[in-house]
């Protein structure tokens, strides 16, 4: 199942519940898979210096991190016996308690999609070139840096 | 050579441009770097990596003539 072509993963503002309830809905014809795994990233209303995050605006470096998506799916496929795997990520404002990551894999059996979605969530967190602005209620900002 | 050098994030707020193309005399990235330094002061006190041709590059790395881009730390997730 792998995708020799790299596919664009990023999808303007917040990934909605129907999107991914309609990705889990398209894999019931796929009847080899015996277990899903599912990760969410979702904007935190953090409180920094008593002032809360609203919102992330994301921008990226498109052509890198589309890059950088597929070379994680194909080392994720390498290492792990998966059936299909796939990553959303948005670019744009997404307000805080909106999901801007969706990481989806999927196998026969349950201990490999555990392994898996560790392991292609901090590939993504480490070596995507993905930029967010946190934007404050009184629209100051600053920047977010992944720990 | 010319070489096309893009910006990202809170780099940009002191670009105030998300891409450029400079003719470039130097044949290692830091070279490369010492330019933009003088052209933007307070870049030198930010913190990012170099992405030649849309790899991550040392500094002591030779320039190829390909695309540049200064990425500040990654926060996708």
């Amino acid at each position: 199942m792998t995708n020799k072509k790299t596919k664009n993963v990023f999808q303007s503002g917040a990934i909605t519940s129907e999107f991914i309830g309609n990705s889990i809905y398209k894999h019931q014809t796929k009847t080899s898979i015996g277990a899903h795994n599912i990760f969410l990233g979702q904007v935190r209303a953090d409180e920094i210096d008593g002032k809360t995050v609203s919102a992330i605006e994301y921008t990226a470096y498109e052509d890198m991190a589309n890059q950088k998506f597929h070379d994680i799916r194909e080392s994720a496929f390498a290492k792990f016996d998966l059936t299909c795997m796939h990553i959303y990520h948005s670019l744009g404002t997404v307000k805080a308690g909106e999901i801007c990551l969706f990481v989806f894999v999927s196998s026969p059996r349950r201990k490999v999609v555990f392994e898996a979605l560790e392991y292609i969530v901090e590939a993504i967190k480490a070596d995507v070139p993905v930029f967010g602005k946190e934007i404050f209620e009184d629209e100051s900002h600053q920047w977010k840096v992944n720990s | 050579m010319q070489i096309i050098i893009k910006y990202f994030g809170q780099l940009t707020e002191i670009t105030h441009i998300e891409e450029e193309t400079l003719e470039v005399s130097g044949t290692y990235i830091y070279e490369l770097l010492e330019t933009l330094y003088r052209k933007y002061n307070t870049l030198k006190t930010k913190d990012f990596q170099v992405a030649q041709n849309q790899e991550l590059v040392s500094k002591e790395t030779k320039l190829t003539g390909a695309e540049i881009a200064l990425l500040p730390p990654f926060a996708g997730g």
